[in-house]
């Protein structure tokens, strides 16, 4: 029993990361049967209209491959704006998923186990999205693959290593490649657990094949757990450098604004908000949706509140940084953009960003706000946007005004930049039914691993 | 399939239906003798081997499309026989003469196999040397427009030339003696067509003959009656003048036709020294000119005030009496300025413009007689023509008078720009018979019973006298396009001569001059230099008489001034996308005219930019958006002529407002009107949208003084230490280093260089609505600051284009290498390998870098290709483009010096398409390793300097700062 | 419970890997070779309007190349000759000949004729033969020994690697420029050491940066 498990004391320091009268079984059967069950109709509604808006995506992109990056907004100065704002949008949620998986494994941080099979989950499909916008933004898409260093004896052409953009592509796909891995090794016992209880021919194949044999023999878990050691290792690293190098493609330039050492960690900083109030945003539905309170409790939605308060107040203190050296630094181009940046054409942007990812989060200094869940769900839908404007800031701000004032101009969005926006949104909602639908959302065996040691009475009943 | 696509776009796949069409219609024989003449002096050549020529010109290269499954399969089509002088590939030069508005031109023609690509000015003509207009330049688009009309119609139904010639033939001897027959012409100045007006009017002597500019001279002409007696031309020589006065007169750009004065002004401004003196201009102008940007001391007057300001002027330096007409602010710059004169009697002249009535003409004679500036910095010599307004009047009298039975118009747009209260248009209706000839079927050929489709003048055989009289034939380069006929061949076969063959009359009218001696070396010469010799008129000796009073107190009203369009000149070139999107010197407005008015006038008429007012002259009235001009005339309007066409073609219909409608004959130049502001507004594109320069060191500027204090000043003003760059820096030691100069105290910002890089180039428009979004094309753009207060603003202009850092922020983030550094220092572009991620423009400090957003020739016709430079990629989209240096120029010639076995190239032989027109001589390109070359010259001058330099970019191109000659007693 | 797949599908599921990995290596090696220059551009020999042999004209007669191609020293094009070369000979030489029945067409009525282009280079690629068969490059280290062709074929690839193995090191392809048209020269000597003093004198520094090529 459960109650004989934790003293009373012990509970008041250290709550339970599972509540409610679970044992093994009922662990599983709840996990396991929100893919069993029959499909509730609320997400036959929600995934078609989540597949209608992908599909609007890929009309737009048709579109612009056949007339050009002249279908959006983009002009002369400002030659990138929505475009690679979306794309540092979605690698930065990609941020939380590797970082829980990986850093809070590494410092055993217990509380991770039932979040961060979809947070992981969240990352793959953000950086699915993020990856669309390198090549779609690109003049001529067809030679896209110039970019990555194919050996041609027929051109002997290499690409430009100096180029920022060109380390983009290796840092992004590599964090793709090592987060996918990461996730599905993860996901191994949990589909050999599916795959065990399924009762239809198709899904004991279809989950056979995916469980790739898993057995579950001690072996089997040591090599498992090594493996996953390995790969929580090698993507820590990855964390923090995907952003870093992002940001360089900013950093690396000579365009006031962009051209700051501070980016590297304000970036990091910002991905990891950014990427936490998405898992907040997404958890806070799905658990309700799935009745899944027990397993992911207000204490992992605290928490994961408070990271979020200390990278948004990070992210604040950069903006404050920014601010300062600009002024400090009595470079008079700095000094404009930053005054043009807040009191500028795009003054309204700069400050949605301020409001949302600075003010917003510092309410949950407070423990009753941060344990409470439309508070919290409110919050995480304004840190998305404002880290979005903090990228259309950065990005388009720096860009209209520069050096020499017979070339300012302003950026105006075309439909077509709207509706590929919002076309991803529903991509990437789209991508998360699925798995929701098709694979266990909370890491079944790892939560297990942080549940008190069973009973004799329930031995091997799962 | 990109690759395809850039070959479709780089040289003419095939040379259109039409071209083809018109050169199997085309009778050869006498253009073939005029080919024979200027191409193969020696060896006949048949009809048909000619038109293989033209064949392969146009088709040899192009794609068969995709036949074989390996590649496409391409068709070589060489000539059936050999052409003399013709080497496939190699362009060829021909000299001939461009007449714009009544001022002939000489102009080189760059042809590549057979297509014009290229104008340039003739270096051996007097009002070119070598230089060209923008508009000069521009009208090489017109050949191959689209919507040039391609048939001979007669009232709106597809007629021929042949049905015309037989309907003129019967017509034409029942006309008896002429009387109710009338020509309208443009400004005539060949002396063939004038012996061929000659004859026709000898055959018909009641018939008569008028000619109708709608931008004119006959202010200076009349001027000239009013001062000397007689109408003459006035040839002012600015590089002798230390003291410039424009009256109301944009000498360096709209009013005149030629580069001329420009090259004149120019010359006497620049420095090599510090304490070197230059001239000094003083501007009295309604409208910000570029002249008056130019200007030491400009003073904003409305039009209707600068007689009365030049009665005083005169009185002061003892002509006539004062009457003191104008007001406090003048008056100081008056006195000063009439000093100024006096210290310099003989040294300085006194410019009228050709708005302002023959009186201030007619003063500003009497001024420079009594300074002594008569012989010295101004000339005379008999006017080419007399003032053309009345002929006009008596014309329209006739018309409506029904006395006008067959009027038969040569080019020109009557019924749309003649002054309104003439109602031309309702009175060609009345002529029983009415033919015009013209390149476009436009709003006259729609009023009259026939229409010809006129030959543009690279098409056809000419001549034209330039106003000091100095003679050049116009010849043809290509066989017309659509069949069309000059002018003078319409007229010759009106009028039944033997021959009506362009080539005949022209040469046949000149072997008549000459001595039968040396006629075929004289023709022969004439034609390769582009000018005949001798043929200056001889100078003139006038006195003027004590001038006549009659200059008045300005009216109450707003005066509203007619400007000839930058662009579109009267609108002849509405249908010319270049000329559309080149912007106005001044507002950088592009694809629209506007109402010009100053800041405070608008603040009085209680408008916005944008907010569209009505403008009514004489109970007439139209109404034009309103754009505010800092430095202009307060109660005052000015607006260019020549927009608003309805029938000009695709891309001149409804662009911008036709200001005809309220130019009568009284207020032909300049109106009064009253004006109230819409509820209306329109939306105005500028190339440039910022105009202050934020306190940053861009274009540099100092007075002539200053700089003989301080001659480093330019260098001290940019603040910041060097940088240094993190990847080290490549040595630029060995071979030619190009590099260019820029000397921004002789730009005037009149445009010439964006059009000639256009068009060198192959640079593409993409009209009003991309240009609204930043996506103009320009390699070379002017960019232009005001200085000083909105209503006593200054202006500076500064031509931008790619620097060619040598360390180029573009190079190191493009991810393919697309463009990196060449060993001679130049940015190299290659199209090929962009892939359009546009990190290179974003990080282009100067923004020089265009991005194809979109297809830009998508809606090409196959003819609008022919005028492509082949030597130039025609870049498809989603790629970035930029300047070059016009590498092609600079490979061309380094393998002519490889060739010819010679190890150095001249300095100045190979010059850029912008440095090659610049009628300033501001820019200037070299080897600046060279230390004999101009341009390393000008980069050792104390007033160099490099835009941006505190970023370390290092770039070639640098800049001579701009220097002000102002008078001290107004400073 | 009943084990879902065989203890054998390991088996397979090994072979199936293996097979896909090399399935997939091959694919990507034959397309990489077949679509090389190398391979596509080489050997290409269109039919032609007229089958004119090269082998019997500048072999066998021993025509000099610049006879018909004669502004190959003048111009960026080696031209196509005109019908009317043709018939210098051949108004007397095979005058009645059916198959230079074209060739006499051309040249009677003007009509071009339509000859198939063979080295073809990309649109945006400025080869200049001024330039080269000025510096010694000669004819035959582009186009082979076209005076053993009857039917032109194209033997270099004419690929950017390719041009610049030359470019960088043109010691090789360089002869005493009287001589660039005898495809069948042999220096006496190391062609090389040839190759390096015609360098010397001429001052010959082939542009390696993209403008030399591209504009």
């Amino acid at each position: 029993m459960a109650d004989l498990a934790i003293k009373p004391p012990l509970a008041e320091l250290n709550p339970p990361l599972v509540e409610g009268n679970h044992s093994y079984s009922t662990v599983t059967h709840t996990v396991s049967g929100i893919v069993e069950r029959k499909t509730p109709k609320q997400w036959f509604i929600a995934i078609s209209i989540s597949g209608a808006i992908t599909l609007m995506m890929l009309g737009m992109i048709g579109y612009l491959f056949l007339n050009g990056v002249g279908v959006w907004g983009n002009n002369s100065p400002v030659g990138w704006a929505w475009d690679i704002t979306n794309f540092v949008f979605w690698i930065g949620i990609g941020h939380a998923g590797t970082l829980i998986s990986a850093i809070l494994f590494l410092f055993r941080q217990k509380w991770r186990t039932s979040i961060n099979r979809a947070a992981e989950a969240m990352t793959l499909f953000a950086v699915a999205c993020a990856l669309l916008f390198p090549l779609i933004h690109v003049g001529r898409p067809w030679r896209a693959y110039w970019m990555f260093p194919i050996p041609n004896t027929d051109l002997n052409m290499w690409q430009n290593f100096r180029s920022p953009l060109l380390w983009d592509v290796f840092a992004v796909s590599t964090y793709g490649t090592v987060s996918a891995l990461f996730w599905y090794v993860g996901l191994l016992p949990d589909l050999a657990t599916l795959r065990d209880r399924a009762r239809t021919r198709i899904r004991q194949l279809v989950y056979g094949v995916l469980s790739l044999g898993w057995r579950g023999s001690a072996r089997a878990w040591r090599h498992y757990e090594m493996a996953y050691l390995i790969l929580a290792g090698l993507s820590t690293p990855l964390v923090l450098s995907v952003h870093t190098i992002v940001s360089f493609d900013f950093a690396v330039s000579i365009i006031p604004g962009w051209h700051t050492t501070i980016f590297p960690p304000y970036f990091v900083a910002g991905a990891i908000f950014s990427g936490f109030a998405m898992v907040v945003t997404l958890m806070v539905i799905f658990r309700y949706a799935f009745q899944l309170e027990d397993l992911v409790t207000i204490k992992h939605l605290e928490n994961m509140n408070i990271v979020m308060l200390a990278t948004g107040s990070i992210v604040g203190y950069a903006y404050a940084t920014e601010l300062f050296i600009a002024w400090y630094s009595g470079n008079m181009y700095e000094k404009f953009a930053f005054l043009n940046r807040t009191t500028g054409p795009y003054w309204w942007a700069y400050w949605t960003m301020v409001s949302c990812n600075v003010i917003s989060p510092q309410f949950f200094w407070f423990k009753k706000l941060r344990r409470n869940i439309p508070f919290m769900f409110v919050i995480s839908i304004f840190v998305n946007i404002g880290m979005w404007f903090e990228r259309f800031v950065i990005i388009v701000t720096s860009l209209h005004r520069d050096f020499l004032p017979s070339s300012w101009g302003y950026f105006r969005p075309t439909f077509v930049d709207v509706c590929t926006f919002i076309g991803t949104l529903g991509f990437f909602t789209t991508l998360f039914l699925l798995f929701v639908r098709f694979l266990p959302m909370i890491a079944i065996s790892e939560v297990k691993g942080v549940m008190p040691a069973p009973g004799a009475s329930e031995r091997g009943q799962h | 399939m990109d690759l395809v696509q850039i070959s479709n776009q780089k040289k003419p796949t095939g040379a259109g239906k039409h071209y083809w069409r018109s050169v199997n219609e085309l009778d050869g024989t006498a253009k073939l003798e005029g080919w024979l003449d200027q191409e193969f002096p020696a060896g006949p050549v048949n009809d048909s081997s000619r038109r293989q020529v033209l064949k392969l010109m146009g088709a040899s290269f192009g794609l068969a499309g995709l036949v074989a499954c390996r590649r496409p399969e391409e068709k070589i089509m060489p000539l059936s026989k050999g052409v003399e002088d013709l080497v496939p590939g190699k362009p060829l030069l021909y000299n001939s003469v461009f007449v714009h508005a009544g001022a002939a031109a000489g102009v080189r023609v760059t042809t590549h196999d057979g297509r014009p690509t290229k104008i340039e000015g003739n270096p051996d003509h007097p009002y070119s040397e070598g230089k060209a207009t923008g508009l000069a330049q521009g009208a090489l688009l017109n050949l191959y427009d689209p919507d040039r009309s391609k048939q001979v119609s007669e009232k709106g139904n597809e007629s021929s030339w042949e049905k015309f010639g037989a309907f003129a033939k019967t017509h034409f001897d029942g006309v008896g003696n002429g009387d109710g027959l009338r020509f309208l012409s443009q400004r005539v100045v060949s002396p063939t067509l004038t012996s061929v007006r000659e004859q026709a009017l000898k055959k018909w002597p009641g018939a008569k003959w008028v000619e109708w500019e709608p931008v004119n001279n006959d202010n200076a002409l009349a001027g000239a009656q009013l001062a000397f007696g007689n109408v003459v031309e006035a040839h002012y020589h600015l590089d002798q003048a230390d003291v410039i006065v424009a009256l109301d007169s944009d000498f360096l750009n709209l009013d005149s036709p030629t580069v001329l004065p420009a090259r004149q002004f120019t010359r006497k401004r620049k420095v090599t020294e510090p304490g070197d003196a230059i001239a000094r201009l003083y501007a009295v102008e309604s409208q910000f000119s570029a002249t008056g940007a130019t200007a030491d001391h400009r003073l904003r007057l409305r039009a209707g005030a600068i007689a009365a300001f030049t009665a005083d002027l005169a009185a002061l330096v003892g002509v006539g009496e004062s009457k003191t007409l104008s007001g406090e602010k003048e008056r100081k710059f008056l006195a000063a300025l009439a000093k100024d004169l006096k210290a310099n009697e003989g040294r300085s002249v006194v410019v009228a413009g050709p708005r302002q009535p023959a009186e201030v003409h007619a003063l500003a004679h009497a001024i420079n007689q009594t300074l002594g500036n008569c012989g010295k910095t101004v000339t005379f010599t008999q006017a080419l023509a007399e003032p053309m307004l009345d002929g006009l009047k008596a014309l329209a009298a006739d018309l409506s008078g029904g006395k006008v039975s067959t009027l038969v118009m040569l080019g020109g747009n009557p019924a749309h720009d003649a002054p309104a209260d003439l109602d031309l248009a309702g009175g060609i209706g009345k002529a029983q018979t009415s033919i015009h000839l013209a390149h476009n079927a436009n709003e006259t050929s729609a009023l009259a019973t026939w229409h010809l489709p006129e030959a543009h003048y690279l098409e056809s055989w000419g001549d034209a006298r330039a106003l000091d009289g100095t003679v050049s034939i116009q010849q043809p380069m290509i066989l017309p396009l659509y069949g069309g006929r000059s002018a003078l061949e319409v007229v010759a076969q009106l009028a039944g001569l033997p021959s009506a063959k362009g080539h005949d009359l022209v040469r046949g009218f000149w072997q008549g001059q000459w001595p039968a001696a040396d006629r075929e070396r004289v023709w022969r010469k004439a034609l390769h230099d582009g000018v005949v010799a001798n043929t200056k008129f001889a100078e003139a000796k006038v006195t003027a008489k004590a001038p006549a009073a009659g200059a008045k107190a300005p009216g109450t009203g707003y005066d509203v001034a007619f400007h000839p369009s930058s662009s579109l000149w009267d609108g002849r070139y509405a249908n010319n996308a270049w000329m559309q999107e080149t912007p106005e010197p001044m507002s950088k407005l592009v694809w629209d005219n506007a109402a010009m008015v100053s800041p405070a006038t608008l603040k009085a008429l209680g408008a916005t930019q944008g907010d569209v007012i009505s403008i009514t002259v004489g109970g007439k009235s139209i109404e034009a958006p309103v754009m505010v001009q800092p430095g202009h005339a307060d109660q005052a309007i000015s607006i260019s002529l020549g927009y608003g066409r309805k029938n000009a073609g695709r891309v001149g219909d409804g662009v911008g407002v036709n200001a005809y409608p309220i130019r009568t004959t009284a207020g032909l130049h300049i109106a009064e009107a009253q004006v109230a502001k819409t509820a209306k507004t329109h939306k105005l594109v500028t190339t440039q949208e910022h105009f202050r320069m934020e306190d940053r060191p861009i274009i540099r500027e100092a007075t002539t003084a200053q700089y003989k204090e301080d001659p480093k000043f330019a260098e001290k003003m940019s603040e910041m230490p060097p940088i240094d760059s993190i990847y080290g820096y490549h040595s630029y030691e060995q071979g030619y280093q190009w590099g260019m100069a820029i000397d921004l105290n002789a730009c005037t910002g009149c445009n010439a260089c964006l059009v000639a890089c256009q068009a060198e180039n192959n640079v593409p428009t993409v009209g009003k609505a991309q240009v609204s979004r930043g996506r103009e094309m320009h390699w070379i753009r002017l960019d232009r600051y005001y200085t000083g207060t909105g209503d006593e603003a200054q202006s500076v202009s500064q031509p931008m284009t790619c620097q060619q850092c040598e360390t180029a922020p573009c190079e190191s983030v493009c991810p393919v290498a697309a463009t990196t550094h060449s060993p001679e220092g130049l940015n190299d572009m290659a199209y090929n390998r962009c892939i359009g991620t546009r990190y290179c423009a974003n990080n282009c400090p100067y923004k020089v870098r265009r991005f194809n957003f979109l297809n830009w020739h998508k809606e090409d016709e196959e003819v609008q290709s022919l005028v492509h430079n082949p030597n130039v990629t025609v870049r498809m989209r989603g790629i970035m483009e930029k300047c070059t240096y016009c590498v092609q120029r600079i490979q061309e010639k380094k393998i002519q010096a490889k060739v010819e076995g010679r190890r150095e190239i001249k300095d100045g032989e190979i010059v850029t398409a912008c440095q090659q027109t610049c009628p300033a001589d501001a820019i200037v390109f070299g080897n600046i390793k060279d230390p004999g070359s101009r341009v390393a010259k000008l980069r050792h001058q104390e007033r160099n300097y490099e835009l941006l330099a505190e970023l370390n970019t290092k770039p070639r191109t640098t800049y001579l700062a701009k220097l002000r000659n102002p008078n001290p007693e107004l400073a | 419970m009943s084990a879902i797949f065989p203890k054998s599908t390991d088996l397979y599921v090994r072979i199936g890997g293996a097979v896909a990995v090399l399935a997939i290596l091959g694919g990507v090696g034959s397309f990489a070779y077949l679509s090389h220059p190398k391979v596509l551009e080489t050997g290409y020999s269109p039919v032609q309007p007229v089958p004119y042999s090269h082998k019997l004209h500048a072999g066998n007669l021993g025509m000099d190349c610049r006879y018909c191609h004669s502004t190959v020293e003048r111009a960026a094009f080696a031209a196509i000759p005109p019908a009317e070369t043709c018939m210098n000979c051949h108004h007397k030489v095979k005058e009645k000949n059916p198959i230079l029945q074209p060739v006499r067409d051309s040249f009677e009525k003007g009509v071009a004729m339509k000859w198939v282009k063979v080295h073809r280079l990309p649109d945006y690629v400025y080869f200049n033969h001024q330039a080269h068969v000025g510096a010694g490059v000669s004819c035959v280290s582009c186009h082979g020994r076209v005076d053993q062709m009857i039917e032109v074929k194209q033997v270099a690839p004419l690929s950017m690697a390719w041009c610049l193995e030359c470019h960088r090191n043109p010691a090789a392809n360089l002869r005493p420029a009287h001589l660039v048209t005898r495809l069948d020269w042999k220096p006496e000597g190391d062609p090389a050491e040839i190759g390096r003093r015609i360098i010397e004198e001429k001052h010959i520094k082939p542009p390696t940066n993209c403008s030399g090529c591209h504009r």
